[in-house]
């Protein structure tokens, strides 16, 4: 193992749940105003895994107001409480980025069958 | 010129680490010394005060016979680079004792000095970021020239030190102000914030300032 890789696994965390992309999540992040810390939940569907050591993320995109928001968050950064897995989806391809040209039901994302 | 003491060390690689506020720091990694003082000179003896480390280990084959019966009087075996650290005031080190990382702290500011990646005969754009001719609008074979370096008949020459296409790279630069992240001293590494100069593998100085 060389020296970067080592320092680069000692950030990496393994409490984080694994998920695919199509998968809606809620992200709990931990926001800091002034002295104050609170947790901001951002829900909506993965539609982007990015991989790497500390460098991974993942896009959420949710639609607010009718506006649709893309959030980037870094995988192992310590700001995110926790990750929750609220469904699985069923797609077909790694990048979702066919959803940012599709409005209300057509932008639905299938629920993956579990027999 | 600083007069602090500092270390020789090898320049690891970059990495990402977080700040304990969420935030993500992008950090050099130095693998630097233990470095052993060779030899000691002070103002008595040799008109300033000074010691000289040594970093790496060589082969005897490496090694020439009178730098092997320099290294023989710290009696730390041998040693492929060798530096001289000017100081304002006398060292408090003896010969063969070992300056590691720990003379560094987080939260400090260093210096850092290494030779840059060699870039070879470079044209002016990449050498001195010129603007170079458009792409289109009648111009042909001048995209990436320097245009007029000059004037007429008054002054009649070119003015020294203009800014000419050249050799570019593998020149000593220092960097300052940059700031320690970390100090591993069990692990001899070193955490800098920011870029350090020089090609990974590289033979860097870290001085305090």
């Amino acid at each position: 193992m060389t020296i970067i890789e080592k320092i680069e696994r000692e950030q990496l965390r393994m409490d984080i749940p694994e998920f695919n992309a199509g998968d809606t999540v809620k992200v709990h992040m931990r926001i800091i105003e002034g002295e104050k810390e609170r947790i901001q939940v951002f829900q909506g569907a993965v539609i982007r895994i990015s991989k790497g050591t500390t460098n991974a993320t993942f896009t959420v995109r949710k639609i607010s107001d009718g506006v649709g928001v893309e959030r980037v968050f870094p995988m192992h950064s310590p700001s995110i409480e926790r990750v929750e897995v609220v469904q699985e989806g069923r797609v077909r391809r790694s990048r979702l980025y066919y959803l940012r040209n599709l409005k209300g039901k057509a932008a639905r994302i299938k629920p993956k069958n579990r027999w | 010129m600083t007069e602090k003491l500092g270390i020789l060390g090898r320049k690891v690689g970059m990495t990402r680490i977080f700040a304990n506020d969420g935030s993500a720091v992008a950090v050099t990694v130095i693998e630097a010394g233990p470095c052993p003082v060779i030899q000691k000179k002070d103002a008595a003896t040799d008109g300033y005060n000074a010691v000289q480390i040594a970093f790496g280990e060589a082969k005897e084959k490496h090694v020439t016979k009178a730098m092997r019966g320099h290294f023989a009087k710290a009696d730390r075996g041998l040693f492929r680079n060798t530096c001289e650290i000017r100081l304002a005031e006398a060292p408090e080190l003896e010969v063969g004792q070992d300056i590691t990382a720990e003379i560094f702290a987080a939260g400090e500011k260093v210096r850092v000095t290494g030779t840059t990646i060699g870039k070879g005969f470079q044209g002016v754009m990449k050498r001195w970021n010129f603007a170079g001719m458009p792409a289109s609008h009648g111009h042909e074979k001048v995209h990436r020239s320097p245009g007029s370096i000059g004037h007429a008949t008054f002054p009649g020459k070119v003015f020294k030190g203009k800014k000419m296409p050249g050799h570019m790279g593998n020149v000593r630069q220092t960097t300052s102000n940059l700031e320690v992240v970390a100090v591993r001293a069990d692990e001899n590494l070193i955490l800098v914030k920011g870029a350090v100069p020089g090609p990974k593998n590289g033979l860097v100085l870290v001085r305090k300032q």
